[in-house]
């Protein structure tokens, strides 16, 4: 195995991680206008994710630099290629993260309703945006001989990337709703549950219609493993969340993920990006970085990577119990309208 | 406008946006834990009243560096495609270790920090944010060496095949002179913002209670807060000074028309002067229609070469120079008007806080207290100088290098041949209609989100420290057992 394939499966991993993680927090903030029926309800379910989805979107970042160092011609490629539909995540994410920070910190029910829309808002155009992309790269992109983009943005809203951007919005909403199942009680919890349920049967009939088009149109004959894992774990999510096995039903949730990601990087391989002339593809060979740069690289991630997983999956454990409205303190209670005291 | 202006235009505005924040995080991170610090050593609870106070500020600060970093990680690609491609093998390298070693750390422990008062053991709880801290200036290291390496390309070597510039030696990339200069001198910059930040409120904040009848909050909350920020900066001050004065020397050898262009200097002198203040028309680039009214003799040899004669050459010299080693029909210089305003506000107006604060530690000598109001509206003007010299030393820095994005050192230090002018860098697949859509965007998004920022700033800054703050800690709670696991201290 070459060093560009090692940081091909790398930058599939850096993905299934982000997609992973940062799926479930996706999902709750996409859920918050469907089950946080009143102010509590929405401040537990933003503070299951609180302490941990910063900890997530760094999954983004190490693939986007990832890719930048160990294939320079793809990050370049890409990123100009999708420019609007990257600028529109971007977008998204940005009020995204200061929704999370700063929707608390004015006690004013306008206020927060603002910024409830952007943590929803932010939620949803990634999780539908991301399909999308990966949808369209799997399919193939007019690239030049230059490798540049040469296709336009509505050619980006094909089909088969569609669906693939409904992939991805119904798996992450349902790997929220089982999220939130597993770490809150009461009330919130069996909605969460029953919502989980129907998620997991949509999901299966969404899913398992884009990962069998992926895999017939695109794809090579051994991953059909993935497929197989992916819709087996997707048949395992609608027994566990019908069973209320919150637990088994997150890992099932999170299976099917790194199933799809499989899927999706194995069609793409041996190219990066493929271009819809053959000859013009970004392979894992013309795309990548010297083997010298690709060395460091995996000594770097090599002693890196241990130590990230190590305490991320500390937090996880410190941040085990499950949240009730009982561990919601009172508003900080400041505004703007008050006088200074 | 075409796509090349556009996204310079987006670039400038997105970076230096990002770095209005970043510089408060950097500094303002270690400040925080340094008051946990004493509150955890001493049990002394008017230091868990500062932390929590500056911590809320902290939070609402870090928010928007992280939502706008995001921007940064990708624009590269985005629209410096062409740019990605010449330099992604030696460029990218960095930014992924700054994400793997950095990023991590930081978000994962600050979450630790925010949510973590009550269910981690106290020593654990500080030992996040220190991390948190270690984090953010290890960041700004890993950022600084691409862009050192920009400045200064070393460890690299250019391949005529794939016409790409190919690392050859991380270590030399990672110990860069350049980087070596830069880091503390930017580290620096953001100790003086967050010590100007902490000094001013506190400062503002002793005077009001003294006016308000309550001296003991005077005395023993806020002057201590008042005290730990001017010492900050007044250290903090002579590290940029000193680290500043180093880059301008490695500047002469490796950028000699940047070093004459921030003292717009257009024909070669011996003991060239450092002006205070020019009049006349500098932006048309023309040499010779201005006047300079007030100069420090020696001064810009001094900077350059550490000797008060020594010879600086002048811009239309190295623009003949340049001609020469890299072809006619280019303007090698940069827009002097930009270079010679940014060089002298980056250093009047970071350096007028650090004096500011040597006066206010002499006023307040030996516990002395005061309830006059100019020290209160001085130390709430003081707190904007810094952020605005870091974003001035950062247009110095950047547009002094035009028209290069990688800028080319045939001196002995940096290697030739890997140079590439700002003009190719440019995505060619984006068209300037698709550059305008982004930074339109991202301005008004930005614009909006400055606002928020510094309304809640001043909303939590307003509300000053609170009156007493309860240990939080599970030890405490263990010592006064109540009924379950209680709300959490802290939450969205
Ligand atoms: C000298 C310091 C410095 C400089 C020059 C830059 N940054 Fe920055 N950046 C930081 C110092 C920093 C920081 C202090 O570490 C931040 C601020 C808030 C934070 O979370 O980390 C940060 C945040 C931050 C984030 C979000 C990290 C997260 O989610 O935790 C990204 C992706 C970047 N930056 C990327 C960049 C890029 C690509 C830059 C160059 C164009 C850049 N930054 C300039
Ligand atoms: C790794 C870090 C950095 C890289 C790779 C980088 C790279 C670049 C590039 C590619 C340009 C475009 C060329 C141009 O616009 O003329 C530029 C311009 C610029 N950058 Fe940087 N930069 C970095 C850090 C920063 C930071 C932290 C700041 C300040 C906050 C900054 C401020 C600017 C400014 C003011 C311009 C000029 C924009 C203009 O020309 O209109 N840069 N830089
Ligand atoms: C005596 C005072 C100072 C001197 C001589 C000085 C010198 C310099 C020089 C020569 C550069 C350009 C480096 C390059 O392009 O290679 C620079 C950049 C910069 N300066 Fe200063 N400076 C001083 C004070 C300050 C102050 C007070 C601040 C902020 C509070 C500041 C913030 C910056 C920043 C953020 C940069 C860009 C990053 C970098 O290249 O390090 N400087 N300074």
């Amino acid at each position: 195995m070459e060093l560009s394939d090692v940081w091909f499966v790398l930058i599939a991993v850096l993905w299934t991680g982000y997609l992973v993680l940062e799926g479930f927090d996706f999902g709750v903030g996409m859920l918050v206008p469907v089950l946080g029926r009143d102010e509590t309800d929405r401040r537990v379910m933003i503070n299951t994710i609180g302490p941990v989805w910063d900890g997530n979107e760094v999954w983004l970042l190490t693939a986007g630099g990832a890719t930048f160092a160990a294939f320079p011609e793809w990050y370049a490629s890409m990123f100009s290629g999708f420019y609007l539909a990257l600028l529109l995540i971007l977008l998204a994410l940005i009020v995204r993260i200061v929704a999370f920070e700063w929707r608390g910190k004015i006690d004013d029910a306008a206020w927060r309703r603002r910024f409830d829309v952007a943590l929803i808002v932010g939620s949803w155009v990634p999780a539908v945006l991301w399909g999308v992309a990966f949808g369209n790269l799997v399919r193939g992109v007019a690239l030049d001989a230059d490798h540049q983009y040469v296709g336009s943005f509505g050619d980006l809203l094909n089909p088969f990337a569609l669906l693939g951007g409904a992939t991805t919005a119904l798996i992450f909403l349902t790997h929220g709703a089982v999220f939130l199942a597993l770490k809150t009680d009461g009330d919130i919890r069996h909605r969460a549950a029953r919502l989980a349920e129907r998620g997991a049967v949509a999901t299966l009939v969404v899913a398992g219609a884009f990962a069998v088009w992926t895999q017939v149109a695109y794809s090579v004959t051994w991953t059909w493993a993935a497929t197989t894992l992916a819709a087996a774990a997707l048949v395992g999510l609608v027994v566990a969340t019908r069973l209320r096995r919150e637990g088994w039903a997150f890992i099932a949730s999170a299976v099917a993920i790194v199933g799809a990601v499989v899927l999706i990087f194995g069609s793409l391989y041996p190219d990066v990006m493929p271009a819809l002339d053959p000859a013009n593809s970004l392979t894992v060979d013309n795309a990548s970085s010297t083997d010298y740069t690709l060395t460091i690289m995996t000594w770097v991630a090599a002693i890196l990577t241990p130590f990230v997983l190590a305490y991320q999956g500390w937090t996880y454990w410190v941040f085990r119990k499950r949240l009730t409205a009982e561990h919601i303190p009172p508003h900080a209670g400041l505004t703007f309208s008050g006088s200074v005291s | 406008m075409d796509a090349l202006d556009l996204a310079r235009w987006q670039f400038g505005i997105t970076t230096v946006y990002h770095f209005i924040f970043v510089p408060l995080t950097i500094g303002l991170s270690p400040l925080v834990a340094i008051m946990q610090t004493i509150w955890v050593r001493t049990g002394d609870e008017r230091w868990l009243r500062l932390t929590k106070f500056f911590g809320k500020l902290l939070l609402i600060n870090f928010a928007i560096g992280v939502a706008t970093g995001i921007v940064q990680e990708f624009q590269f690609g985005m629209n410096w495609s062409e740019y990605s491609r010449f330099v992604g093998d030696v460029f990218g390298a960095p930014l992924a270790m700054e994400a793997l070693a950095a990023f991590f750390i930081e978000s994962t422990f600050l979450g630790l920090w925010i949510f973590g008062w009550d269910r981690l053991p106290k020593r654990i709880h500080l030992a996040c944010i220190w991390l948190v801290a270690i984090a953010t200036n290890l960041s700004a290291y890993f950022i600084l060496a691409a862009n050192s390496w920009m400045q200064h390309p070393v460890g690299t070597v250019f391949n005529e095949e794939t016409g790409r510039a190919e690392m050859v030696d991380i270590g030399a990339v990672l110990t860069n002179v350049t980087l070596l200069a830069a880091f503390p001198h930017t580290i620096a910059a953001a100790f003086l913002t967050a010590g100007t930040f902490v000094a001013g409120i506190a400062a503002w904040w002793m005077v009001r209670s003294l006016r308000r009848g309550d001296e003991t909050t005077a005395r023993d909350v806020y002057r201590p807060a008042v005290v730990l920020g001017t010492v900050v900066m007044l250290v903090s001050g002579v590290g940029v000074a000193l680290s500043g004065d180093w880059q301008a020397k490695l500047m002469y050898d490796q950028q000699p028309m940047k070093m004459s262009s921030a003292e717009a200097l257009c024909v070669g002198e011996n003991g060239a002067s450092f002006s205070v203040l020019t009049i006349g028309d500098l932006s048309s680039n023309e040499c010779g229609d201005t006047s300079t009214i007030i100069a420090i003799p020696g001064l810009t040899s001094f900077l350059a070469k550490g000797d008060f004669d020594a010879y600086v050459p002048g811009v239309n010299e190295l623009q003949e120079r340049a001609e020469e080693l890299y072809g006619e029909g280019v303007d090698y210089r940069p827009d002097l008007f930009v270079t010679y305003w940014s060089f002298r506000l980056m250093i009047g107006l970071g350096l007028g806080s650090a004096a500011l604060a040597a006066a206010a530690l002499w006023y307040l000598r030996r516990g002395r207290v005061t309830d006059k109001g100019w020290f209160a509206r001085l130390g709430v003007l003081a707190i904007p100088t810094p952020f605005l010299a870091a974003s001035f030393g950062w247009i110095f820095t950047e547009m002094g290098r035009q028209p290069w994005v990688v800028a080319p050192n045939p001196n002995p230090t940096g290697v030739d041949g890997v140079w590439m002018r700002t003009a190719r860098g440019v995505s060619t697949s984006v068209s300037g209609g698709t550059v305008l859509t982004s930074l339109v965007a991202f301005t008004l998004l930005y614009g909006v989100l400055a606002v928020v920022w510094f309304r809640l700033m001043k909303r939590y800054a307003a509300a000053g420290v609170a009156d007493s703050e309860i240990d939080p800690s599970p030890e405490a709670r263990a010592a006064a057992p109540s009924e379950g696991d209680g709300p959490l201290s802290f939450a969205y």
